[in-house]
């Protein structure tokens, strides 16, 4: 099953809206509470990166018996030094975002520790790809 | 501990979720930052904030948090307590500082997260 979202750039009272609709359709398919709160973190963090950062996006989620994969994928700035954005308390920010709560440089490194893998391709001046893959085994 | 005797503890007002004030409340996380509450993983928490914008219910959301206090006199909008009714969550406004809120509920024997 796939479904995809539209992330708008900028707008913080939407930001969460995907993820929020992602999580309802989890729970309606029975998976383990545990591991929906693992998809969905992930996908807010990314969610709000999109708004924070990119120009808009979008989010596409494949649900299969075996795993979630999300691909979240903006056109934007892109991230020039991906080893450095992964670093904890590394952001750039502006302070609407941290008004907002976020900002802080924690971000791709919470999607990191929550997902079962995360591939991260960007572009500078084109725009970032993140591939978070959850198993929905508990094994 | 019940929310209700949270509410009392901190003379706090019920802006939402009247009906779920029998809530058990194991541990108590504080903070204004979102991305630390997104890497919280535990059961019947109660967040207490003093940010009050719509992402603090969202957080909420996606962290499975079903109560919130906001410290410092801070006013949950009309757009925050819809959001919060529609994920059942409770939200509960107090006029104490996070240090003198956290204190009281850590004397009364609510849990630290770690």
């Amino acid at each position: 099953m796939r479904f995809e979202y539209t992330i708008e750039a900028g707008n913080f009272s939407k930001a969460g809206d995907a993820s929020s609709s992602f999580k309802k359709i989890l729970k309606q398919l029975n998976v383990d509470p545990h591991i929906i709160k693992r998809i969905v973190v992930s996908l807010y963090e990314g969610e709000v990166n999109i708004v924070a950062h990119a120009k808009g996006g979008k989010v596409i989620c494949d649900v299969d018996t075996s795993r979630v994969t999300i691909q979240l994928i903006d056109v934007g700035p892109g991230i020039p030094d991906i080893a450095k954005a992964m670093q904890a308390g590394y952001s750039t920010a502006s302070a609407k975002v941290r008004e907002m709560g976020f900002g802080a440089g924690m971000g791709l490194q919470n999607i990191k520790n929550n997902a079962d893998e995360l591939i991260i391709k960007s572009e500078v001046g084109v725009g970032t790809q993140l591939t978070i893959i959850v198993n929905l085994n508990k094994a | 501990m019940k929310l209700r005797e949270v509410a009392a503890i901190l003379n706090a007002e019920v802006v939402c979720g009247h009906t779920k004030l029998e809530r058990d409340v194991q541990a108590v996380f504080a903070s204004d930052l979102m991305s630390d509450v997104l890497t919280i993983d535990s059961e019947k928490l109660l967040l207490l904030t003093g940010l009050v914008n719509i992402q603090t219910i969202r957080t909420s959301e996606m962290s499975d948090i079903k109560n919130i206090v906001l410290v410092r006199n801070k006013k949950a909008s009309p757009e925050m307590i819809a959001l919060a009714e529609e994920n059942r969550i409770v939200i509960m406004q107090c006029s104490y500082s996070m240090y003198k809120a956290s204190g009281l509920l850590f004397q009364n024997g609510i849990n630290p997260v770690y």
